[in-house]
């Protein structure tokens, strides 16, 4: 692609999130959008760190451990600690990053579906110890966290109070979404960079990779924790949103939809997890009127989909590399 | 004691039924069942029907749902899967299918049968009571029907033409058609008797514990502990990880009890130090 299209794209992009949705919302006067519009965003951060362990070859149904762990770790340094909400943001993330290399040193040397089956298996390990430690406040969970507060260095206030503004949604929207870019930002560096090359020869062969010199233990543990830093994160803003986080905020259903983010988008495309949570979150939600029927119809067209278009949605628009 | 290793193989006996069917269609076709688990909650319905519900006897009842249940497998097989497999750069794209039945299966139960936790009478009264041992009849009379199952399916896989078709396949897909094994058919076949398990497990269980829609997904994840304490594909580790789970849960919830509900979690944590020893399970294949 040339670059000045590239330039353009991204132009559009950030004109269409920044400017564009929030001023048709205005107009239309619906601004329960922004809440949706706001889960799709931290859903695709979270889904984006999914995509990253794909990129390194391993499927991971994990993800929903990460996020619940980085809002507690948020909600209780806030709640019990007095922190603003702010630095908790970075600490949830870096938490989550260290737990993953910890848990990520013995269980990245799985494969395939037993790395699969483990991960999923954590999801729950994760609710139940939200469940069984006394600092969580068990089933209860933690509730009434306040909004996040104003942010300001040197005297100069950057963010606003959220519990000052008059639409906290709007706040919430910005924040979500300005995370968001900076994630994919991010992503897409990486998956550009020599990192970037050396996770794909991961994917395709490790045994080779690492005759060639590659240190494949010290790669895919960078990139489970870079994957879990966005989980941490996205949970994070998640608890501050919702100002609760129980041990059943993320469960595997949570952990298994981040992963079907990334397939449905299609796991060759940087953007695919963005797309893909995009496209089921608004297609759940839109079957909302079809009452019972809604999970039916959900997952019929899921099936249908990956029968028609089993590489994911981006694969209609780019050319498949394989071919 | 006797009491706690009685529970334990009791709860064993069923679980390997489980997860002998989930370990069956991995090692035929790759794929990690995630509808396995509704799977199981819609034999324990149909049984539920035609039993409770019909008032029939109950070995038609357990009939019918494996039967259903075989047949739902094989059109998964034929329709779903076989095409996605062919269709897909990369094979882990059939756990979105594979995740995808999985919300259908919810979906339909949910339809079908509502949200109520179900049970059926009891197939044998009285309870047995000796040697220090309490246990109802109906548990000896299930866990004995498991391991017949267990046994059944284990000589069938030995010794039929069929059995052996299934393992050369699970052996080395291409060398088995190089071979002249009709590929396509016995992959169904596999498919089938995977499905097949899960319903008859379900219909067995239905008469102890009852059935309710939201089950399925517990369900897959014991079944997925059990493949990979054993072995992902192997016969003998999906048996050796049913009994070895029936039996840590058994003990678990008998020594942990006074700790609360930590049996899972020490579990998992077990579980997570036994795989970084042994990752491929106790008899797994590498896997890559």
């Amino acid at each position: 692609m040339m670059l000045s299209v590239k330039i353009a794209s991204v132009a559009a992009f950030l004109a269409i999130v920044f400017i564009a949705v929030p001023v048709l919302i205005a107009a239309s006067g619906r601004t329960d959008l922004y809440y949706t519009l706001t889960s799709v965003a931290l859903l695709s951060i979270a889904s984006a760190g999914v995509w990253f362990t794909f990129y390194i070859g391993r499927i991971n149904i994990g993800q929903g451990a990460y996020a619940l762990m980085g809002g507690y770790v948020s909600a209780i340094l806030v709640m019990n600690h007095g922190w603003s909400f702010w630095p908790t943001l970075p600490v949830a993330g870096l938490f989550c990053a260290a737990a993953s290399v910890l848990i990520g040193l013995p269980i990245l040397r799985l494969r395939g579906v037993y790395f699969a089956m483990v991960t999923l298996t954590l999801t729950e390990v994760a609710r139940l110890l939200a469940l069984a430690l006394p600092i969580t406040n068990g089933a209860k969970g933690i509730v009434s966290i306040p909004l996040p507060g104003a942010l300001s260095v040197f005297g100069l206030t950057i963010i606003p109070d959220f519990a000052t503004l008059q639409n906290s949604r709007l706040a919430f929207y910005l924040l979500a979404v300005t995370l968001m870019v900076v994630c994919f930002a991010v992503m897409y560096r990486l998956v550009h960079s020599r990192i970037g090359k050396l996770c794909q020869s991961l994917q395709q062969n490790e045994e080779l990779a690492s005759s060639i010199g590659v240190n494949i233990a010290y790669l895919r543990v960078i990139a489970y924790a870079v994957s879990s830093f966005f989980g941490g994160v996205a949970g994070a803003i998640f608890a501050a949103i919702s100002q609760s986080i129980y041990p059943s905020s993320f469960t595997v259903t949570d952990s298994v939809n981040f992963m079907l983010n990334c397939f449905l988008g299609g796991l060759g495309y940087v953007f695919g997890p963005m797309l893909g949570t995009l496209v089921l979150y608004f297609g759940w939600d839109l079957l909302f009127q079809t009452g019972q029927f809604q999970l039916l119809i959900y997952s019929g067209l899921m099936i249908v989909l990956m029968l028609v278009l089993p590489n994911g949605l981006l694969s209609l628009a780019l050319p498949s590399r394989k071919s | 004691m006797e009491q706690v290793i009685a529970n334990g193989l009791y709860l064993g006996a069923q679980y390997a039924l489980i997860a002998l069917g989930l370990t069956l269609i991995f090692a035929l076709m790759n794929v990690l069942n995630f509808a396995h688990g509704q799977m199981y909650v819609l034999g324990g319905f149909i049984t539920y029907t035609v039993y409770g519900q019909l008032g029939l006897p109950f070995v038609m009842a357990l009939l019918a749902s494996g039967i259903t249940l075989a047949i739902i497998g094989a059109l998964m097989e034929k329709f779903l899967f076989r095409t996605v497999i062919r269709r897909s750069l990369r094979e882990e794209s059939t756990m979105l299918l594979a995740a995808a039945t999985a919300f259908f299966f919810d979906a339909v139960i949910l339809l079908l049968f509502g949200e109520k936790q179900r049970g059926v009478p009891k197939i044998v009264k009285g309870v047995f009571n000796e040697g220090g041992i309490i246990m109802p009849y109906d548990r000896l009379v299930v866990g004995a029907l498991a391991l017949i199952f267990i046994a059944a399916f284990v000589l069938y896989m030995q010794y039929s033409r069929v059995g052996r078709a299934m393992r050369a396949l699970a052996q080395d897909r291409v060398a088995a058609q190089l071979m002249g094994v009709k590929v396509d058919r016995y992959s169904m076949i596999g498919f089938a008797m995977g499905a097949m398990l899960a319903g008859i497990v379900g219909g067995l269980l239905v008469t102890i514990t009852g059935v309710n829609s939201g089950i399925g997904g517990p369900i897959s994840i014991k079944a997925f502990l059990m493949v990979m304490i054993g072995g992902a594909g192997v016969v003998g580790g999906a048996i050796a990880g049913g009994f070895i789970l029936g039996m840590m849960e058994s003990i678990g919830l008998t020594v942990l009890r006074q700790y609360g509900d930590v049996t899972y979690l020490a579990i998992f944590a077990a579980l997570m130090v036994f795989l970084s020893i042994r990752p491929n399970g106790l008899m797994g294949k590498p896997w890559g």
